[in-house]
């Protein structure tokens, strides 16, 4: 995904209110951005605080930044600047978050991103975006141009199945349609879930949705996805997030309150860490029963 | 300029007597070097950043004192439904273009705003004032850094020394040591003036280095003019009382 995001903004370097800033990191991966952005790529030392701020200066100057790091180090480090320097300046900065969810693994606890977007999301003027394929990247990041208003774009590791071309990027996508439950996955993880539930007959499996865009609005949220789980009777919401903030807790306050409640609700979510050991992504998510087979177990299960 | 000092102080007693707020003391210790930067110092392309956000009173006034204010808008200082809050808020008035209130913020957005500036190919420098309390913040110290490694000698911090913060002496609570040779072993010139003397301030924000940026550490006294108030730890919170306004205003007014 990273690759895609920096084609794309290579493309857009020579814009007069085009800069990038980095935390001191982006080895072999922003080198070509550099090289086209020149002054306009900014590496800020391993200072994310005096980052954002300098951010939200060259935005109070007439650019747009984007501002790139290992995703907690700028959501967690830098809370009260994007708090108070960004978002309630409405400003339009960008941030790029490595390593959604688990993404990096055994590296340790300290680089996951589990809380990112709920922390974010109590943020006025702000929009989370989650491509789900990479294929999604240059589509979201357009966007988030073009909405030029506060944005953390959450990137994780490409988990498109082979022989698959996703739909064109949008907020909610269908991925698949199935007989069963209806399952509704943020970001990456939907890749490896897709490709597990296309192996089975339609009468077999769930139906499919992918949701990249918070926060949840219920004005937006398409007929065709509420149809699907009033026919179906089970709505799943899937989720590398912990449920505090998560998009399954807005996406049932949103349908309660609009009075088209599932009959139906389950939600899998990231718990942590429960039993104190650590490991790859998939670890993670077997732990956290957010593994493709626990999913579609689930999906496919009657109460 | 001492009669703009005048007034502007009498004019800033009241606005905290009137509001029955706090932060006199940190507001008065800033005063006469915003009004002097305001006054004499800035051009029209430059722009200016409060990081001491506590300091909002001595900016609204200062901003009032040069008619970009006006006397209607002061009077919302501190009441319900108004642009003018304790500390600057954002999208508040044009002047402002941040709002500000935690500490360690000023400076970086300072670095921001001028090396925007500076990437557009728009003049102007872009003043910032600091608290010394404020250099506690480690972000305060990521932008020096940030603004020295770049040489982005359009940022001018100065820094409100006035030796108090919120519990305490400056050296009691964290000590700074010499603010000014941290200053320059981190390649910034330290300019030291007496933050009371307006022309002394004024020499201090001219010839630039050319290799370096500069800062102006300006000493000052909390709770300026005002003499149960200099140097006292309370008048960071105490709202006055209206005998002790009323002797404000008296030893304010003598010349």
């Amino acid at each position: 995904m990273r690759a895609i995001l920096t084609r794309t903004l290579v493309a857009q370097a020579r814009e007069s209110d085009f800069v990038f800033l980095t935390g001191d990191v982006g080895f072999m991966a922003f080198e070509p951005l550099r090289d086209a952005a020149r002054e306009r790529f900014i590496n800020a030392g391993i200072a994310e605080q005096n980052m954002i701020s300098v951010a939200a200066g060259l935005a109070c100057a007439g650019l747009r930044p984007w501002v790139y790091s290992i995703a907690p180090f700028l959501y967690a480090r830098a809370f009260e600047q994007i708090r108070n320097d960004v978002c309630m300046h409405d400003l339009p900065v960008f941030l790029v978050g490595n390593g959604g969810g688990y993404a990096y693994g055994v590296m340790g606890p300290t680089h996951h991103a589990i809380e990112d977007y709920g922390s974010l999301l109590g943020l006025p003027n702000l929009t989370v975006y989650v491509p789900a394929f990479a294929a999604d990247v240059s589509e979201a990041a357009t966007r988030v141009l073009k909405a030029a208003r506060p944005a953390y774009l959450r990137l994780g590791l490409d988990e498109t199945p082979r022989d698959f071309s996703p739909p064109p990027y949008a907020p909610w996508r269908r991925l698949l349609s199935g007989r069963l439950a209806t399952v509704v996955v943020v970001g990456p993880l939907a890749g490896g879930i897709l490709a597990a539930a296309q192996a089975l007959p339609e009468s077999q499996r769930p139906t499919l949705w992918v949701l990249s865009e918070l926060p949840i609005r219920s004005a937006e949220i398409p007929a065709a996805f509420v149809a699907d789980f009033q026919q179906s009777g089970h709505l799943v919401v899937v989720e590398e997030h912990v449920a505090h903030g998560s998009a399954g807790a807005s996406l049932a306050h949103a349908l309660v309150g609009a009075q088209m409640a599932p009959r139906r609700f389950t939600h899998r979510f990231a718990l942590g860490y429960p039993t104190g050991h650590y490991g790859s992504q998939l670890y993670h998510r077997r732990e956290c029963g957010l593994d493709p087979s626990s999913i579609l177990k689930l999906a496919t299960t009657t109460p | 300029m001492k009669d703009i000092l005048r007034k502007a102080r009498l004019r800033l007693l009241k606005l905290h007597f009137d509001s029955g707020v706090g932060h006199i003391g940190g507001n008065l210790s800033s005063l006469d070097v915003l009004l002097t930067l305001h006054h004499r110092v800035m051009r029209r392309d430059d722009r200016f950043i409060l990081s001491k956000g506590h300091a909002a009173g001595a900016l609204y006034v200062t901003l009032w004192s040069l008619g970009r204010l006006t006397e209607e808008q002061l009077a919302t200082f501190h009441e319900d439904h108004t642009k003018l809050a304790g500390h600057p808020v954002p999208q508040g008035v044009s002047d402002v273009p941040f709002g500000v209130g935690s500490l360690g913020h000023g400076l970086g957005l300072a670095a921001g705003l001028a090396l925007g500036k500076k990437l557009r190919g728009q003049s102007g420098r872009v003043f910032c004032l600091l608290s010394d309390g404020e250099w506690n913040e480690g972000s305060t110290w990521e932008s020096l850094m940030f603004l020295a490694h770049r040489n982005l000698r359009e940022v001018v911090p100065i820094v409100d020394l006035n030796g108090l913060q919120g519990l305490g002496e400056t050296a009691e609570v964290l000590d700074l040591g010499s603010l000014a040779s941290k200053l320059r072993e981190f390649g910034v010139e330290a300019r030291e003036v007496n933050g009371h003397d307006p022309d002394a301030i004024e020499r201090a924000f001219e010839a630039p280095p050319v290799d370096r940026p500069f800062a102006v550490l300006a000493r000052t006294i909390k709770g300026h003019g005002v003499s149960f108030m200099e140097n006292r730890m309370e008048w960071h919170y105490l709202p006055m009382t209206a005998e002790q306004y009323r002797i404000a205003v008296e030893e304010a007014n003598r010349p």
